[in-house]
């Protein structure tokens, strides 16, 4: 008998959710076949068996979380001498291959009413039966803690659809469709007179992973970091005309454009380069002083906030870094990233420009000691030698820990910063 | 890099795998004199001469045969069927012979042959001479079947064919071969097997093969256009074997798929890839799979009755509208 026990799959991982059980019991497994799919702190992964047998018994359910080192699992030899040895020590007898079992017995007419009588609540009462949902919107249901008989489905016969579970689950508007990335804000005030109690106008939302990391992660950034913000407004008439002359030339080569975002990635790594004092971390009797510039470029995603990071970005040229960050942020809604690709990131860039934020603060990552936080392009009126003129204004944030950093350190950061903006062929040199 | 057709991509690899290698022969109908019925083989005859370019009776079974002989022996013929439709007569020597003799005689003898032919309707030519049967060869341990859409995949598969040890056959399609492409000065050979992402995209996943992979892909262009859909295209390049690992990865990533075949919808090669679909991609659909193929008719000689009958550019559309509103992604 051998034990299949939750992994640790990333150096912060202390617990973790079975996403999804890959083998079914009785289903031989060779060393190397994914048994199932974990889900961590910050990303999904394949957990590969060690050893060679069968499958005899599923101890935790999919959904469910458990510590590392947790047996999840018993492998034994296919003669169920396993399971059964298992059975004295679990008392979690459900093997997934027997749920759906159940509800394809269901007669046929039954079936039809059921289809007829559209809320999900009716469906509760005439003998718990679950509603009709694709099994996209199950699994998304599942990952999001989403109760799929408070859903009304909108799909063809009243199926439940992916969208009907995002709806459900968030009570903010549908994220746009083009690639928006967002500041990591600080968590909610808790509603603490509404959690626990039965307000019908409260519906509680359990966290998933990312929300309870972001949580744990800002508020400890906010109480330990004293935060100081500084602001620089930064003329970016030429840069924006820059970016149009560039990206002409970029597509008449066929190759990708380049964003106004991925110019100011670029310029902040070059501006790091030459300001190494901003590229640290504090760590309590000292300071760490980064040799290289990862950049964590923050992305909203449909489940939360991730932040992949661009390794090496000051050595990476603006093209690169606008692939590069294209295929994180794409890998990042669909939670493929790997757990080093959202790590050991020196310094972040969180861009809501696309919203029409002017400009805003934004909380530092930890252990980072500065995060930029890039506001939208507007035309503003300026005066240049004494003239009114038209002129296209950015204003960014430097959110900075100040136990590493001092204000005229970042000042000048800065100041390196807009010098490169305002005169952007130096971005790319 | 130089535009090129389908047709040219052909004569052009054929040409220059029998200078390379001397093992490479031709047989078939009407290949050597007449120079092929759709020209492939165009000075191929003369080049090379009567002993690698060999016109055969209008006898399919037997000239199949011959080349399941050759190979035995060691040779590569690469016989050209002039339309999938009279392969029939051949299905014996293919079916029997070369798909089994590796497995059967213990590995003793490989089969490294290659049938050229071309399907499709929308030509007018009738029932019995528009079909897509590539299902039949697909069905078949022992072979392999690709079906290229463009002229760079045309040369790049057919290499690979010729140099691959088992019989393969290699689907063409009479309306592609007018079709331009860029096709690299140096073939590059590719793996049989691997199916390409032509489009990528997010929304929806629109499965081809042959003629339909560029119809999906003109279809993903325009819904794009006009319609801010976000189409990914996977054309499906090889039947058998099937790479299900692209298709369950895209359809993955889109959560609905619309599969456009030629081929008649019941038992199709649309069937096997929603089949697979639903092994690999279960808990990720928001819709039921979705295909689009032929009518089940016997071809219709008329025009207009033809055009109804074959799936289209517009049907296609249709489909793919129709699953995006099931999963609320137009509203």
């Amino acid at each position: 008998m051998t034990e299949i026990q939750m992994p640790r799959l990333s150096d912060t991982m202390e617990e973790g959710v079975i996403a999804a059980w890959r083998k079914q019991v009785g289903d031989t497994i060779s060393r190397g076949d994914v048994v199932a799919d974990i889900e961590t702190d910050k990303a999904i992964m394949e957990l590969e068996s060690y050893d060679d047998g069968v499958l005899e018994k599923v101890l935790i359910g999919e959904g469910e979380t458990v510590p590392i080192g947790t047996p999840i699992g018993l492998m034994g030899d296919g003669s169920g001498a396993a399971a059964e040895a298992g059975a004295q020590t679990s008392a979690q007898p459900t093997a997934p291959a027997e749920q759906p079992a159940a509800s394809t017995e269901q007669p046929a007419a039954e079936q039809e009413s059921a289809r007829e009588s559209a809320p999900a609540v009716e469906q509760q009462e005439d003998g718990g039966r679950r509603p009709k949902s694709s099994p996209l919107a199950r699994a998304v249901a599942k990952e999001q803690g989403v109760d799929l008989s408070t859903v009304t489905g909108t799909g063809p016969g009243g199926r439940i659809i992916r969208a009907d579970i995002e709806a459900a689950a968030s009570v903010a508007p549908a994220e746009p469709a083009e690639q928006a990335t967002a500041a990591p804000e600080t968590p909610a005030p808790a509603v603490s007179e509404a959690v626990g109690t039965s307000n019908e106008d409260v519906e509680e939302i359990p966290l998933n992973n990312i929300r309870k990391v972001t949580a744990k992660r800002l508020t400890e950034s906010k109480q330990q970091a004293p935060h100081i913000y500084l602001t620089s407004a930064i003329d970016v008439t030429d840069l924006v005309a820059f970016r149009a002359d560039l990206n002409e030339r970029l597509q008449a080569a066929g190759g990708p454009k380049v964003s106004v975002n991925d110019l100011v990635v670029k310029a902040v790594a070059t501006a790091l380069r030459a300001n190494p004092s901003v590229n640290v971390s504090f760590d309590g009797d000292k300071l760490l002083q980064h040799k290289r510039i990862h950049l964590g470029v923050a992305v909203a995603t449909d489940s939360g906030l991730m932040v992949p990071v661009v390794a090496d970005a000051d050595r990476k040229s603006v093209s690169e870094i606008a692939a590069d960050g294209r295929d994180k942020a794409e890998r990042a809604r669909e939670r493929k990233l790997k757990p080093d690709e959202m790590t050991g990131s020196t310094f972040s860039v969180s861009n809501l420009g696309m919203f029409g934020i002017e400009e805003f603060t934004a909380v530092i990552n930890p252990p980072e000691a500065g995060i930029l936080a890039v506001g939208a392009t507007r035309d503003e009126v300026q005066v240049r030698d004494g003239e009114f003129v038209a002129r296209k204004m950015l204003r960014v944030t430097l959110s900075a820990d100040h136990r590493a950093v001092d204000g005229a350190v970042g000042a000048q950061f800065l100041q390196q910063l807009t010098s490169l903006l305002e005169d952007p062929l130096r971005i790319i040199a | 890099m130089a535009v090129i057709t389908y047709r040219q991509a052909l004569h052009d690899t054929l040409r220059e795998e029998m200078l390379v290698d001397e093992d490479v022969f031709l047989i078939g109908e009407e290949i050597g004199v007449f120079e092929g019925s759709y020209k492939i083989t165009a000075g191929l005859l003369d080049e090379f001469g009567e002993k690698r370019v060999r016109d055969t009776p209008i006898a399919e079974e037997g000239f199949v045969g011959a080349a399941v002989g050759a190979a035995m022996l060691g040779l590569r013929p690469v016989a050209e069927l002039m339309t999938i439709n009279f392969s029939l007569i051949a299905l014996d020597q293919i079916v029997n012979h070369a798909a089994k003799i590796y497995g059967m005689f213990g590995g003793q003898c490989s089969v490294p042959m290659v049938m050229r032919t071309p399907g499709g309707g929308g030509q007018q030519l009738g029932a019995t001479h528009s079909q897509n049967i590539e299902l039949y060869y697909a069905f078949v341990p022992g072979l392999k079947v690709v079906a290229p859409s463009t002229p760079a995949d045309a040369r790049s598969l057919l290499l690979a064919s010729i140099r691959d040890n088992d019989p393969v056959l290699f689907l063409e399609n009479l309306s592609l071969y007018n079709t331009k492409g860029e096709v690299p000065e140096q073939a590059e050979q590719v793996e049989i097997g691997k199916a390409a992402v032509t489009r990528p995209g997010s929304d929806v996943t629109i499965i081809g093969y042959s003629r339909m992979a560029t119809v999906a892909q003109q279809v993903a262009e325009k819904l794009a256009d006009e319609e801010g859909i976000s189409a990914e295209v996977v054309d499906l390049r090889s039947l058998r074997p099937l790479d299900r690992d692209t298709l369950v990865q895209s359809v993955r990533k889109t959560g609905c798929a619309v599969i456009a075949e030629d081929d008649w919808l019941t038992y199709g090669i649309g069937a096997e890839v929603a089949a697979s679909l639903s092994d690999g991609a279960f808990d990720y659909l928001d819709v039921p799979v979705r295909r689009v193929a032929a009518a089940e008719v016997p071809l219709p000689y008329a025009k207009p009755l033809e055009r109804a009958a074959l799936p289209s550019a517009d049907s296609l559309t249709t489909a793919v509208r129709e699953t995006l509103d099931a999963v609320g992604r137009r509203r």
